[in-house]
C-alpha cells in the first residue's frame, strides 16, 4: 500500500497579524503534495495543540513574527505532549533571534526557519525528517 | 492628442531606425536576461524604450494639469515642497508608555515633525495585557496601553495644540482616539485644536493586516461614527488612513495596493453617505491615505501619482464632490519592510533612501523610513536615527525638493502611471460588480489575489528570477552583528501591576455604568465616540471596551485563506 500524504498543520499562535509567511507556504506544501490544514491567525496554544490532534497532523509549523515566540511555541509543544501527541513534529519560523534558537530547540521545536529560507530548503527538511504518524 | 502629428510621425520614423539597430545589436551581444524578467517587482512588463507615441492620447488638462488643479496628478499643494518638507513622521513604540514617551522625545529633538504610534499587539487588538490571549506579547511590537494613565504617560510633555500625532490603531481606533481627546481637554486643549489621524481602516484588516474584532459591517459603523464626530468637534483630525501599506506587505502587486486602497476608501464615504446622512464636501477634505514605498523605483513614483488622479476622478465624477479639496488624496507613506533583508542588514540602508526618494518625487506628504535593523527586532536608537536623517539628507541636500513633480511629462513615468491607472480602475470596476469592497471581501477575493501575488514572488525568488541581494545573489557567509534591542519580559509583569493598580484606585460604579452606556449606544445604533470618551476618562480599559463592541456585534474569526 502506498505510503498515506503526510498531513502538516500551518498555524498562527498568539495576537499576530503577520499572515504572509504561513499563507505561502500552506500553498507550498499543498503544491508539495501534503495535506494542508491553515489555522488562520490569532490561535491560543490550546486551540492549535486540541485542532491538531483532531486533525490528526504529522506536524505542526508555527508563525510567529511578534517576538513572542518563546512563550507561544514552547506552550504548544508541552500541550501536545500532555496529551499524549508527543510524535507530532513541532516546528517554527518566523523573526527569531538567532540567541532564541537553543530555548525553543530544548523545549521540543525540531527546526526553526528564517528569513531567506527557501520553500524547497522547507520542503526537503520535511520529507526529510517527518513521516506519517 | 499631447503632441503634435509631425512630432509623431518623426517619432516614428526615428522609433523604427533605432528598432533596427536593436535587433542588429541584439543579434551580436544578446541582453543579460530574457524580455520577460525585464519587469518591475510586481511583475509588470517594461519596455525597452518609451516615447512620445506612447503617452500621444493623454490630455493635457484632464490628465495633466497644475500643482493643485484637478486631477492632482502633479501634488496637492501649489508650491510644492517649498513651502513645507513633507512630515517626518517616524512610527514608533515600544515597551511602556514611558519608554515611548522617551523615544518620542528623542525624535522630536532630531528634527521628526510629527508624532507616530506603534502599539503592541494586545492594544492592537483590543485587549488588556493580563488577557491570557495577551501573553507573551506585551510592548513587544510597540507601546502597551491598558487606560488613560498609561496615555498621559505617553504623551507627557507633548504639545498637543502644535504637534500632530498619528495613532495606528484599527478594531479599539474608538476607545485610544477617546483617550487622545480626553488627554488633551486634561490639559486645558481643546478638541478643535488638536490634530493628528487614527489609522481606523478595517477593510485593510480583513484583506491584509488581520488585527481583527467585529465582523465587516459593524466594523465599518464604528468608522463612520468617528468621521461624524471628527468633522462635527475635531476637524483637524484625520479620522481614516486608508492603508495600502499592509496590502502590500501582505504580498500584493502594486496595482493591488493602488486599487485595493481606493477601492477601501470609496466604500467608506459610500458608507458615510449612506449611513451618516452627511454632505460628501464636509468630511471628505479629512480622509487620508497610507501607502508603500517598495523597491521598485518608478513603479512606486508611478503609483503615487496614479492614486491621486484616479482619487480626484472619483471624488468629483462618482461622489459628486464640489469643493476641490474633496478631491485631493493626501497621503503619508512608509517604505516596504518586507524589502528588508535580514541577511547583511546594513545593505538595508540603501534599500530605505531609495524608497524614500520614491515616495518623495511621488510627491507624498508624510514619510515614515525603517531603520536597518527593523527586519530583525524594533528600531534602536543609533538605527532610527540613520533613517531619520535619510529623509533630512533628501529633502535638504539631494535638490530634489527644487521642483514640483520632477518627473512629470517623461514618457516612461507617464506612460507607466497612465497603465497601473487603468489596471487600477479594472479591478475597482470588478469589485463594483461584486457589490462593494465588503462583499468582495466576504468573498475571499482581495485576499486570495493578495496570496497568489505573494506566491509567485516567493517562488520568483526561489528560482532567482527576481534578485534580493544578500538573499539569492551576493550571499555571504560571514554575519555582521547589529545591536539587538529586545524587550524584557518583565515589561509584562510592571504593566499588568500597573493596570490592576488602576483597577484599585478608579470609581468602578462609575465605569460600569460608562460602559453600560456604551453599550446602549451600540444597541441603538448612536454614535460611541462621546460615550468612549467618558468611559475612558473613568480609566475604562481598552478591553473592557472592545469587550462592549464584541458583545454587541458578535467577534470575527480570520478564515485562514490562502
Amino acid at each position: 500500500m502506498a505510503q498515506r500524504k503526510l498531513r502538516v498543520m500551518v498555524a498562527k499562535p498568539g495576537l499576530d497579524g503577520h499572515d504572509r509567511g504561513a499563507r505561502v507556504l500552506s500553498r507550498c506544501f499543498r503544491d508539495a503534495g501534503y495535506e494542508v490544514i491553515y489555522t488562520g491567525c490569532h490561535q491560543t496554544p490550546e486551540q492549535i495543540a486540541a485542532a491538531a490532534i483532531q486533525e490528526d497532523v504529522d506536524m505542526v509549523g508555527l508563525s510567529c513574527l511578534s517576538g513572542a515566540h518563546r512563550y507561544l511555541f514552547p506552550a504548544v509543544k508541552k500541550l501536545l505532549v500532555e496529551k499524549g501527541a508527543d510524535d507530532i513534529v513541532v516546528v517554527g519560523g518566523g523573526i527569531i533571534p538567532d540567541q532564541d534558537f537553543q530555548l525553543l530547540y530544548d523545549a521540543g521545536i525540531k527546526a526553526i526557519f528564517t528569513p531567506g529560507a527557501t520553500l524547497e530548503s522547507i520542503v526537503e527538511w520535511i520529507n526529510n525528517n517527518v513521516k506519517p504518524r | 492628442m499631447y503632441f503634435a502629428k509631425e512630432l509623431l510621425d518623426q517619432s516614428s520614423t526615428l522609433r523604427k531606425k533605432w528598432e533596427d539597430e536593436v535587433k542588429k545589436v541584439i543579434a551580436k551581444n544578446p541582453d543579460q536576461k530574457p524580455d520577460k524578467l525585464w519587469s518591475t517587482v510586481s511583475d509588470l512588463p517594461i519596455k525597452r524604450l518609451y516615447t512620445p507615441e506612447d503617452i500621444k492620447d493623454m490630455n493635457f488638462a484632464e490628465d495633466i494639469s497644475y500643482p493643485g488643479q484637478f486631477p492632482f496628478l502633479r501634488g496637492n499643494q501649489v508650491t510644492g515642497y517649498r513651502g513645507k518638507y513633507w512630515t517626518f513622521r517616524m512610527f514608533s513604540g515600544m515597551g511602556d508608555a514611558k519608554t515611548t514617551n522617551q523615544r518620542w522625545h528623542l525624535l522630536l529633538k532630531e528634527g521628526q515633525t510629527g508624532l507616530s504610534t506603534a502599539f503592541d499587539f494586545p492594544t492592537l487588538m483590543g485587549y488588556d495585557t493580563d488577557s491570557p490571549k495577551a501573553r507573551g506579547e506585551c510592548g513587544k511590537c510597540g507601546v502597551a496601553i491598558d487606560t488613560l494613565e498609561d496615555f498621559m504617560q505617553l504623551v507627557d510633555g507633548i504639545p498637543m495644540d502644535k504637534v500632530t500625532t498619528s495613532m495606528t490603531i484599527n478594531p479599539p481606533a474608538t476607545a485610544l482616539w477617546a483617550m487622545y481627546c480626553a488627554a488633551a481637554q486634561i490639559k486645558g486643549i481643546p478638541l478643535d485644536k488638536i490634530g493628528g489621524t487614527i489609522q481606523n481602516d478595517m477593510l485593510k484588516e480583513f484583506i491584509a493586516q488581520k488585527t481583527l474584532m467585529c465582523p465587516p459591517d459593524p466594523s465599518v459603523k464604528l468608522i463612520s461614527d468617528t468621521v461624524e464626530f471628527g468633522t462635527k468637534y475635531v476637524p483637524r483630525w484625520n479620522t481614516i488612513s486608508i492603508s495600502g501599506y499592509h496590502i502590500r506587505e501582505a504580498g500584493s502587486t502594486a496595482v493591488q495596493e493602488l486599487a485595493f486602497t481606493l477601492r477601501d476608501g470609496m466604500e467608506y464615504v459610500e458608507d458615510v453617505l449612506r449611513r451618516k446622512g452627511l454632505d460628501v464636501d464636509s468630511f471628505a477634505g479629512r480622509l487620508s491615505f497610507f501607502f508603500n514605498s517598495h523597491i521598485d523605483f518608478f513603479e512606486e513614483i508611478a503609483k503615487l501619482r496614479a492614486a491621486r488622479r484616479i482619487w480626484a476622478k472619483a471624488m468629483r465624477d462618482r461622489y459628486k464632490a464640489k469643493d476641490p479639496r474633496s478631491w485631493w488624496m493626501r497621503f503619508h507613506t512608509q517604505t516596504a519592510g518586507c524589502s528588508l533583508t535580514a541577511q547583511q542588514p546594513y545593505n538595508n540602508v540603501i534599500r530605505t533612501a531609495t524608497e524614500a526618494l520614491a515616495a518623495v518625487l511621488g510627491g507624498t506628504q508624510s514619510l515614515h523610513t525603517n531603520s536597518l535593523d527593523e527586519v530583525l527586532c524594533l528600531p534602536s536608537d543609533h538605527a532610527v536615527q540613520i533613517a531619520l536623517r535619510t529623509q533630512q539628507i533628501i529633502a535638504e541636500e539631494t535638490g530634489v525638493a527644487n521642483t514640483i513633480d520632477p518627473l512629470a511629462g517623461s514618457y516612461f513615468v507617464e506612460a507607466l502611471t497612465n497603465e497601473m491607472e487603468q489596471q487600477a480602475w479594472d479591478y475597482i470596476h470588478k469589485i463594483d460588480e461584486m457589490g462593494g469592497m465588503v462583499a468582495a471581501i466576504e468573498k475571499g477575493f482581495p485576499q486570495l489575489e493578495i496570496s497568489d501575488a505573494a506566491y509567485k514572488f516567493q517562488q520568483q525568488i526561489d528560482a532567482c528570477e527576481k534578485i534580493m541581494i544578500g538573499v539569492n545573489k551576493y550571499v555571504s557567509d560571514k554575519v555582521e552583528p547589529i545591536p539587538f534591542v529586545e524587550i524584557d519580559d518583565t515589561v509584562e509583569m510592571q504593566q499588568i501591576e500597573r493596570l490592576n493598580a488602576v483597577r484599585r484606585k478608579r470609581d468602578n460604579k462609575a465605569v460600569k455604568k460608562c460602559l453600560e452606556d456604551l453599550k446602549n449606544a451600540c444597541k441603538k445604533g448612536e454614535n460611541v465616540m462621546p460615550y468612549c470618551i467618558e468611559a475612558v476618562k473613568e480609566l475604562a480599559s481598552v478591553q473592557e471596551i472592545c469587550d462592549v463592541y464584541r458583545e454587541v456585534y458578535g467577534e470575527y474569526r480570520d478564515p485562514g485563506l490562502y
